[in-house]
């Protein structure tokens, strides 16, 4: 069969079979809707640069304006600013070419040239030189080789590269998502679970239902996803080889199966479950030996656990103290856990930043839920969020941006902000809505 | 129209791509990175007290008993409360005295939050409020295994809207009937 494995359609199709295995064929009708991205707070001095078209496409790219690609993501960090193209003095696409005072005379700090190639073996490359157009000296120049229907990935890698020489800090643009879809009004909606790269396009179906689907949590490999779905009119947790669709239900306990979270390792997950008393409490699942052991055991409701970066210990929610705050518990047998947030009447689902220094939560904000970060050291909360139901923080893997799930007006959207709180975006649905965001780890 | 021409020819892209696929794993079966275990169907089975949250018998639901009180079906909450109350407290105990004299009855108590903080804590409320409903029945005579709970917390509201109207209708218990399995504890059979 000659499908490439990577593909688009390819991984669309997998969706769709097990949507047609799994769950009700009738029910998978609907178009893909693309995510519209809106700048929604400010920038602050950006980096201005030039990122000039690259050459003539390779026929096969379906058109694919990967300078645009480029310039979007860079933009969309908030901590850079593209000149339009219409004010280019020129169009250089070698670093030869590149007159550097004319771009400083644009108002360019840099310019990034590019040209695309078809390989012998029908492969793409992409090559490209970041020119510094103050100096005249190249910053880099790199090649990325893939298929072509790998084109915005290797475009989401040419922004990671030039926002690493330029920031210090690794970019997260060839990272992906994934969150739920809602489409429908009260009581008859329909979920979906949807991969997408990290600016929201190339949309991947993981699983659609007509029952909830929630907590969608990515394997450290970035190869799985766990989630709870509540197709057979209870919850259970599922893990699911994204590439594929090939999944397995790895716990339909009695009461309450949630909030799946990967160990760094990815050999063990941890989970809220509640059996048929309703109490819930955070266990860890080993996936390979299918053991269980209890991580909490206290009458309150505890949930929501999140991983410590060195695998040690969990941060998780609970209400033990009369109102939902965060604490942290080792994962060795009798560890007592200790109280992490004190501020305000309710803060919940702990996120930890991937060095360990913030923690992102949800917190109550006079009567709006927003999302803030604690700083580890200091203790010190700075709200970043602006919105009346802000929920489901999720760092990226650089650790610069969240994404979390909002309501904008009647819609739920997605929102991110940079964690320094200066640079917000929007994800709108074209229809339906979106809720329940999980940035991706970052790609091999 | 569109709506129609549209739904059809995702049909056949589906039917198409199960096809497809099928023939393409079957020679390439992606392996799983802890070892292989039960596979889906199956799993659910395995460890403790897997699946028992359904009480015996099927899970298809039924009609259940329509007159008087028994026709309401949903117990509201205040905000962040697990308290029956008011008009919940005569439907509790009109569900509680049926289960109790009609042993093979069974119910699914399905919990709900309104829309406001984090949606897995709301699991957790919604889950509080199922197990307040299901001790007020069992302590009025039905059995336990009669009733068994599920929390969706704020994923599936009763109403559209993002108010406190809307949400006064989203904090409920429903109680579903299911279809009646093996008769209940002999102490549960109706005397009368």
């Amino acid at each position: 069969m000659a499908l490439s494995r990577e593909s688009h359609s390819h991984s669309w199709r997998r969706g769709a079979r097990l949507v047609a295995l799994a769950l009700a064929l009738a029910a998978a009708a609907a178009a893909r809707a693309d995510l519209k991205i809106e700048i929604t707070s400010g920038v602050r001095d950006p980096v201005p640069i030039a990122i000039v078209p690259f050459t003539p496409s390779a026929p096969a790219d379906g058109g694919l304006d990967v300078a645009g690609v480029v310039q979007h993501d860079l933009e969309g960090s908030g901590r850079f600013k593209g000149l339009p193209r219409d004010r280019m003095p020129a169009t250089p696409t070698q670093a030869d070419q590149v007159v550097a005072a004319a771009w400083k005379g644009a108002g360019s700090d840099y310019v990034v040239v590019g040209r695309l190639s078809t390989l012998a073996n029908g492969s793409v490359a992409v090559d490209f030189d970041l020119v510094n157009a103050l100096t005249g000296t190249k910053v880099v120049t790199q090649r990325f080789v893939g298929s072509t229907s790998a084109l915005r990935n290797a475009a989401h890698r040419v922004s990671d590269v030039i926002y690493q020489k330029i920031t210090g800090v690794r970019g997260a643009f060839a990272t992906r998502i994934a969150y739920v879809q809602v489409d429908g009004t009260p009581p008859s909606q329909r979920y979906r679970l949807i991969v997408a790269d990290a600016d929201g396009a190339n949309q991947h179906l993981v699983l659609e239902s007509q029952r909830p689907l929630m907590s969608p949590a990515w394997s450290p490999d970035g190869l799985w996803l766990a989630y709870v779905s509540f197709e057979t009119k209870h919850s259970a947790v599922y893990v699911q080889l994204v590439r594929t669709g090939e999944r397995r239900q790895v716990s339909a306990r009695a009461g309450v199966n949630g909030a799946p979270a990967w160990s760094p390792d990815g050999h063990k997950l941890a989970l809220t479950l509640a059996g048929t008393n309703g109490n819930l409490d955070i266990y860890v699942l080993d996936l390979e030996t299918q053991t269980l052991s209890k991580l909490t055991d206290d009458p309150a409701i505890d949930t929501e656990p999140a991983w410590a970066a060195d695998g040690r210990s969990v941060y998780f929610t609970s209400d033990r103290a009369g109102s939902p705050q965060i604490y942290q518990v080792g994962v060795q047998p009798g560890a007592r856990p200790k109280r992490i947030t004190f501020g305000g009447t309710y803060n919940a689902r702990p996120q930890m930043s991937p060095d360990g220094s913030l923690l992102a939560m949800v917190t109550l904000d006079g009567s709006n839920y927003r999302i803030a970060v604690q700083d580890m050291a200091s203790g010190a909360v700075r709200i970043l969020s602006h919105g009346r139901l802000d929920e489901s923080p999720s760092f990226a893997p650089n650790g610069a941006t969240l994404i979390y799930s909002e309501r904008d007006g009647n819609r739920g959207a997605l929102g991110t902000v940079s964690t320094d709180g200066l640079t917000g975006l929007r994800l709108n649905a074209t229809e339906g809505e979106v809720q329940d965001p999980a940035w991706g780890p970052f790609g091999p | 129209m569109s709506e129609q021409v549209s739904m059809r020819r995702m049909m056949v892209v589906l039917l198409v791509a199960g096809a497809l696929s099928l023939g393409a794993c079957a020679s390439k079966k992606p392996k799983f990175v802890p070892a292989p275990g039960p596979n889906a169907a199956e799993a659910g089975a395995q460890g403790s007290g897997a699946n028992s949250a359904n009480a015996g018998g099927g899970d298809e639901e039924t009609e259940g008993p329509q007159g008087g009180m028994l026709a309401t079906r949903l117990v509201y909450f205040d905000f962040d409360s697990s308290e029956i109350k008011g008009q919940g407290t005569d439907v509790v105990g009109a569900h509680a005295k049926y289960l109790a004299s009609h042993g093979s009855a069974r119910v699914r108590l399905e919990g709900h939050t309104d829309e406001r903080g984090s949606r897995e804590y709301n699991i957790g409320l919604g889950e509080r409020r199922a197990q307040a409903v299901r001790r007020a029945l069992l302590l009025q005579g039905a059995s336990e295994g009669q009733i068994s709970t599920v929390s969706y917390g704020e994923e599936r509201p009763a109403v559209p809207g993002h108010d406190e109207a809307a949400w006064a209708k989203n904090r409920r218990v429903e109680i579903v009937y299911l279809t009646p399995g093996p008769a209940a504890a002999p102490a549960a059979a109706p005397k009368q």
